[in-house]
């Protein structure tokens, strides 16, 4: 056992469909202390939801599957755990904010009530108690709490949003897994939404694992990165020794020169080349090779391990180091 | 919540407005098509025997000898009155008959149709929870047959088998509630049973894709998310916002209902509005079947009206929408 919140180690999950068996993460190692907020970054496809999914034990029955590896939660065993275990777990150690807040929110329900349910779940409150801590949620996330009686089509995309953060904070949980929480919304609201995380990540103290495919998201809020590419973390460390650029993955230059740089004169963004390898094959070398410029054979044919560049700054890369 | 209620208020005021409208026009539509067929009520009630002369008098006495449009206002301004005219062949007021006929009808299609919603939603759900399991074909397998298997055919089965065979429920017939309950309800379980078989499979059928459409929604996940055990999940989330198509179906379904009883009263030999309206086409007596179809379609109108409450009820975009 150790004194981390999450220790995830060599977590494999592949879903199964009556077409092909899609290898969605591949021996992924994550770990984040208590109150850390770690950015999970890639394009879109690289696994970062299922991981989350993983973490949370929602992929879909039947056809999502963990293959190997295992997950500590707060010390607990949660591939390991019951039903009910993890029915305890979920939404009050560790919650989600899913990546489509429109349909997140369940359009019969009031979004008091959709808040309350979770605290009904976890907390042993009088009803007076639910029903202030209800109040004192909405307006955290900034929505007045006499709203609370009105039903999600009454509510704009961002205030949507507010509210699925609110459920995800209810409880105050150790961790919170946030998917993609800006992408569907507009780019004032983004703005608004990520001070507003930042913000109550600091008063509450949660641990976070932010998801995204933005790198400037990650700089606001995170004080570690780590970079996922189909199914692998490819590089992880601090945020500074992802953003100082002193050693850097390939792949994870090439996501630099996708961010447009608004003091250049050339507004052309330099993008990745290629695509991600087919997630239905199992890849035996370094599975970025083949969209690397600075690839040889060697590259193609053996696995990469993740190189220590500097003191917690680790790049799966032969040619770094 | 006031601000609700009085958006359904003005909502089932409008509804009430538009079937108003509605029925007129179902009444001009039945009448000119009754005056078109070809029949005499006042020959056939009198007979071959009868001299032009008592037809006449007749024919007179009920005003059928007045100008067609005349007939129809006389009809129109009795129904708001209260008054559907008298039946040639019964020689009753019409009202009298079709209402005490109606309660009849009522008694068999009243509690078809809570059997059917309840145990089709129930066994939609449990098709849906246990998909692709063997309960699940079961489920789907009776479900098709129901729907496959026409009422008087289930109708004749179940005569013989429990009636003539295991003779535990009687071949026909119909005794009023206040006269004998236990045997009215005896006597109106296989009638009932078979008026609910249809929709009752196609409840389940609904209730199953309803469910199934709804377990892959983003909302469900959150719901689990929130450690939600797998029965409030069902019941709070999935099943909730799965009723709202299967409202639509049963309104669909009771209007259906009241049809499919024509065959089943003539088969139990039932009194009520459906073999009423038979021996209303037979004698040819047209102020019965127009105000029997006019009874039928108030009775579209209604389900239709509880419909939208519903509706407006359990899922709140409607609701705001009207
Ligand atoms: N339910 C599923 N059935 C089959 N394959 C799936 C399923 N969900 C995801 N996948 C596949 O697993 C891989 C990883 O998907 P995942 O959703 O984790 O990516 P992601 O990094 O979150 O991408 P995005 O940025 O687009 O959200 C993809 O190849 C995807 O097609
Ligand atoms: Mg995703």
């Amino acid at each position: 056992m150790t004194s981390k919140l999450l220790e995830i180690k060599d977590l494999s999950v592949e879903y199964k469909t009556e077409e092909a068996t899609v290898y969605a993460v591949n021996g992924l190692d994550i770990s984040l202390d208590y109150g850390q907020a770690l950015g999970l970054v890639g394009e879109t496809g690289a696994g970062k939801t299922t991981s989350a999914l993983s973490i949370m034990k929602l992929l879909p029955a039947g056809v999502g599957r963990v293959t190997s590896g295992s997950i500590f939660l707060d010390g607990v065993d949660v591939l390991g755990s019951s039903k009910k275990k993890i029915g305890e777990m979920r939404g009050n150690t560790v919650s989600m904010v899913f990546q489509d807040p429109m349909t997140s929110l369940n359009p019969v329900m009031t979004v008091g009530d959709q808040i309350l349910e979770v605290l009904k779940i976890h907390k042993n409150l009088s009803k007076s108690e639910l029903s202030k801590a209800v109040d004192d949620m909405m307006e955290m996330v900034g929505i007045p709490s006499y709203r609370k009686k009105e039903y999600p089509h009454q509510f704009s995309g961002g205030m949507k949003q507010r509210i699925v953060i609110a459920i995800a904070l209810v409880c105050e949980p150790k961790l919170i897994l946030a998917d993609e929480p800006t992408t569907a919304l507009d780019v004032t609201i983004q703005a608004q939404m990520l001070a507003l995380i930042a913000d109550l990540k600091k008063r509450l103290n949660t641990a976070m694992i932010l998801i995204t495919h933005d790198l400037g998201v990650v700089a606001q809020v995170c004080e570690k990165v780590a970079v996922m590419y189909a199914g692998e973390i490819v590089e992880s460390g601090t945020a500074e020794n992802i953003f100082s650029g002193r050693y850097r993955h390939p792949y994870t230059a090439g996501l630099f020169g996708a961010i447009p740089k608004l003091d250049e004169e050339t507004r052309r963004l330099e993008t990745i080349d290629g695509l991600m390898p087919d997630p239905t094959e199992k890849v035996e070398g370094c599975r970025f090779a083949m969209r690397c410029k600075y690839a040889e054979d060697d590259c193609i044919n053996t696995a990469q391990t993740m190189v220590e560049a500097e003191p917690g700054h680790f790049i799966r890369c032969a040619k770094v180091g | 919540m006031k601000f609700f209620k009085n958006k359904l208020l003005q909502m089932i005021l409008r509804r009430i407005i538009q079937s108003v409208i509605v029925l007129l026009f179902v009444t001009l539509l039945v009448f000119l098509v009754m005056q078109a067929v070809p029949g005499d009520p006042i020959i056939n009630f009198l007979g071959e025997a009868a001299t032009p002369e008592q037809i006449a008098y007749f024919t007179a006495l009920f005003g059928f000898d007045q100008p067609v449009l005349v007939q129809y206002f006389r009809w129109i301004t009795g129904l708001f009155q209260g008054e559907m005219g008298r039946s040639v062949t019964f020689q009753m007021q019409i009202s009298d008959i079709i209402f005490e006929r109606l309660g009849t009808t009522l008694l068999l299609v009243i509690p078809a149709f809570i059997i059917s919603v309840v145990f089709g939603v129930a066994f939609g759900v449990i098709a849906a929870l246990r998909r692709g399991k063997f309960l699940d074909s079961a489920v789907t397998f009776f479900a098709n047959v129901g729907m496959a298997m026409p009422n008087f055919w289930m109708g004749i089965l179940g005569i013989y088998i429990f009636a003539l065979t295991l003779g535990v429920l009687p071949v026909q017939g119909f005794v009023s509630p206040t006269q004998d309950l236990g045997e009215s309800i005896h006597r109106l379980i296989m009638p009932v049973i078979i008026t609910a078989s249809g929709p009752l499979a196609v409840f389940t059928r609904q209730t199953r894709s309803a469910m199934l459409e709804v377990v892959r929604q983003d909302y469900v996940r959150t719901a689990e998310a929130k450690g939600l055990d797998s029965r409030n999940i069902i019941i709070k989330h999935q099943l909730r916002n799965a009723l709202i198509p299967i409202v639509t179906v049963m309104g669909v379904m009771l209007g259906a209902m009241i049809g499919t009883t024509v065959l089943i009263e003539s088969i139990f030999v039932i009194p009520g509005i459906g073999s009423l309206m038979i021996t209303a086409i037979r004698s040819s007596d047209y102020l019965v079947i127009q105000n029997g179809v006019l009874l039928l379609a108030v009775a579209v109108c209604v389900c239709n009206l509880a419909v939208d409450i519903l509706y407006g009820v359990i899922d709140p975009r409607i609701r705001d929408a009207k």
